[in-house]
């Protein structure tokens, strides 16, 4: 039995931000599902989420700080051109540091590989998203991957911390320090630190190469994933793709203050969008998440059980 | 045009100036761990094949050879231009020390720009996934791999890809022509330009350019982890990839992966003026020196050689020879789940051809 104490049932306040393409569908699957489970939260919905020029609106970034939770559809990217990432944008104003993705085999959905239960966690911050670049010579540009020894020890931090206090055996890193000696290496570095006080926890390497390949041909190996910025993108995606594709993939963006929800793979899905046939399984599983971090388990496993 | 492929049109790969001779010189590097046990298959089953090949064996170095810290002689190096092919078993790169990367030695010297990486599903071997037949195509100089990093404060670390407009035109003329060669229908180019924006948006406006060029290949685009997405969930509608260095060397070993491992995949480094092939695989240290790699993928990538040198009857016969033996799946390696050693895996090619 749940014992809440008193005034664990007094409404939550939580931003939605439908954003684009699905976005605003599945959003709208979830704001059906809890009212139907009497889930008590309040939506404080965000419609004008960008500014004229297309900046993220600075409403977004308030209701988010005022109410701590967020849940989320995604926002459109210019390929090759275009202002920073608006979804990399919200992620550092609030230093959402922790991308988490659970993948994880539904009995049911048929897959080629069954019985998958995958955390992955990727630094969300610096790495290949710093967007520092630029032009060294006409025809000639470099882009800055960012290293951190803060950034790698508190992800590193946050994935023990998570595999501790959910009863995982294994955290495994993901890296390419053969190449990038020293800025994967300031990465394993601090994994390796953090891991000593974790005896209880078994900890290994794995090259991202090969992590790629053993997670088709071998993926029961890996348990919780800990892991740079670009290669948790990629990682994020052949778990879901493991087990089912993005429509059924949750995920979480976490920092010390705030905490953003949003499917795992934080896909668009423009090519689907507003024909009414995206799956809402990804999203409904992330507001799952997120009424657990609300501390309402009763209601995160009416839903999840419904699912 | 020429369009060269053989029956089997699998590991087609072709190289458009290559020389007519009657007989040829091939530089080999036998390499380390389980390298000389499979290159004396690839040796033995050629043999059989009565292939009018001579190797000229060259060995590299555990120690620096040259000022620059390099593991591989002038003369090495000097064979591989002379005969313009190489085949070459996996090496260790010693670590610190000052030594270069034999990989990066060869890739630098002899300039070879262009890594192709066939996967190709093999009937008969029980797998998750059929009817896969890609090609990776993986920019080999530059991005990633610069080498560039610097401390820029303690603690703080930071890394330079580089991407120049050079080196991409001439990776996509290399995707583009290569699927037109070789009869393939569509070409994708993995890029992460919503980041990247720079970087890897300079990529693809190359990409682009050139895709206009090829009216008759069909383009298209896909971010790198949507790509890994599209790898594991369908990868049967994958043909032609061409990317950065790191996204390559990623997306080569997922496909392998998907076809039942690193003992089953050939590759080229291609250059202007010299290819060496080689596996994809390493020096497997675990099961070196007992008689149980499987030497499929280096004499898949010997028989890519043969392709490109225009010998494709000699390629087409091996290839069919080695794929019957897998098919039927009695004589198979340990990591095909088998029981059969080296030794026993060649003969049984061998006894078929
Ligand atoms: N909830 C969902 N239900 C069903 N399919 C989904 C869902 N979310 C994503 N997908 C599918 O996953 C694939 C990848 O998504 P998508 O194309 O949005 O990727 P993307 O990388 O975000 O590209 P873009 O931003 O250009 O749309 C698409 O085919 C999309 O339809
Ligand atoms: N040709 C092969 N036949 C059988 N098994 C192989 C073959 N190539 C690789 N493997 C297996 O695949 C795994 C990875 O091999 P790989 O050679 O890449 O190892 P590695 O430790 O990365 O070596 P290196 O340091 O030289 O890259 C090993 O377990 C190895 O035994
Ligand atoms: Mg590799
Ligand atoms: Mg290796």
């Amino acid at each position: 039995t749940y014992l809440q104490r008193p005034g664990d049932g007094a409404v939550r306040t939580v931003t939605l931000i439908p954003g684009e393409g699905i976005g605003p569908e599945l959003c709208d699957a979830v704001v059906k599902v809890f009212s139907a489970a009497h889930a008590p939260v309040n939506w404080e919905i965000i419609h004008e989420w960008a500014e004229n020029d297309g900046k993220l609106s600075e409403k977004v970034l308030e209701s988010i700080k005022r109410n701590k939770v967020a849940l989320k559809g995604n926002f459109d990217t210019e390929i090759g051109r275009g202002p920073l990432s608006r979804n990399v944008y919200l992620r550092k104003k609030l230093n959402l540091y922790a991308h988490v993705i659970h993948s994880f085999s539904i009995p049911g959905i048929k897959t080629r590989h069954d019985n998958l239960d995958l955390v992955i966690i990727r630094e969300n911050t610096e790495g290949e998203y710093s967007g520092l670049e630029h032009e060294v010579v006409p025809g000639v540009v470099e882009s800055l991957k960012v290293i951190t020894r803060d950034a790698s020890l508190r992800i590193a931090e946050y994935a023990f911390e998570y595999a501790f206090l959910t009863d995982r055996k294994k955290v495994t890193a993901v890296h390419k320090a053969n190449i990038m000696k020293l800025a994967d290496g300031n990465f394993l570095n601090a994994c390796r630190e953090v891991a000593k006080k974790y005896p209880m926890i078994k900890y290994d390497e794995v090259i991202i190469d090969n992590c790629c390949m053993q997670l088709v041909m071998n993926p029961w190996q890996f348990d919780v994933m800990v892991m740079p910025n670009l290669y948790g993108s990629i990682v994020s995606n052949i778990g879901a793709g493991l087990t089912g594709g993005p429509g059924v993939t949750p995920g979480a963006n976490i920092g010390a203050d705030f905490a953003v929800f949003e499917q795992g793979t934080r896909h668009m899905g423009k090519d689907i969008m507003g024909r009414n046939i995206a799956n809402p399984t990804a999203m409904l599983l992330s507001s799952v998440m997120m009424l657990r971090h609300l501390r309402l388990p009763k209601f995160a496993d009416q839903i999840e059980k419904a699912v | 045009q020429r369009r060269v492929h053989g029956d089997s049109d699998l590991f087609t790969f072709t190289f458009p100036t290559f020389p007519k001779q009657s007989s040829y010189n091939v530089t080999l590097f036998p390499g380390d761990g389980i390298g000389p046990e499979i290159s004396d298959a690839v040796i033995r089953i050629f043999e059989a094949t009565k292939v009018p090949i001579t190797w000229e064996r060259h060995s590299i170095s555990s120690k620096a050879v040259t000022p620059g810290g390099d593991l591989i002689t002038q003369e090495a190096l000097d064979s591989v231009l002379r005969n313009k092919v190489g085949l070459k078993g996996p090496f260790t790169t010693p670590i610190g020390g000052g030594h270069r990367s034999l990989n990066v030695t060869l890739r630098k010297t002899l300039n070879l720009y262009a890594n192709v990486r066939p996967c190709v599903s093999i009937k008969g071997l029980d797998h998750r996934y059929q009817n896969i037949n890609l090609v990776t195509i993986r920019e080999n100089t530059e991005g990633e791999y610069s080498g560039l990093e610097h401390e820029v404060a303690p603690g703080i670390v930071e890394n330079l890809k580089v991407i120049s407009k050079p080196a991409c035109e001439r990776i996509a003329e290399f995707a583009f022509s290569y699927a037109r060669l070789n009869n393939r229908k569509k070409v994708t180019a993995a890029h992460k330009a919503n980041v990247m924006k720079m970087g890897d948006g300079l990529f693809l406006k190359v990409v682009r350019e050139v895709a206009k060029k090829y009216p008759d290949i069909e383009y298209e685009e896909a971010l790198i982890d949507n790509m890994c997405l599209r790898l594991v969930t369908h990868p049967e509608n994958v043909d032609v990839m061409v990317m950065p260095n790191l996204y390559g060397d990623i997306v080569s070993d997922l496909c392998a992966g998907l076809i039942g491992g690193l003992g089953l995949t050939p590759s080229g480094n291609i250059g202007e003026h010299a290819a060496v092939f080689e596996a994809v695989h390493g020096t497997a240290p675990d099961i070196a020196g007992k008689n149980l790699a499987n030497p499929t993928a280096l004499l898949l990538s010997a028989c890519m050689m043969l392709r490109h040198m225009e010998m494709v009857p000699e390629a087409v016969r091996i290839e069919n020879a080695c794929l019957g033996v897998l098919s039927e799946g009695k004589v198979l390696t340990r990591d095909l789940g088998g029981k059969a050693t080296t030794t026993d895996f060649t003969q049984a090619v061998i006894d078929r051809l």
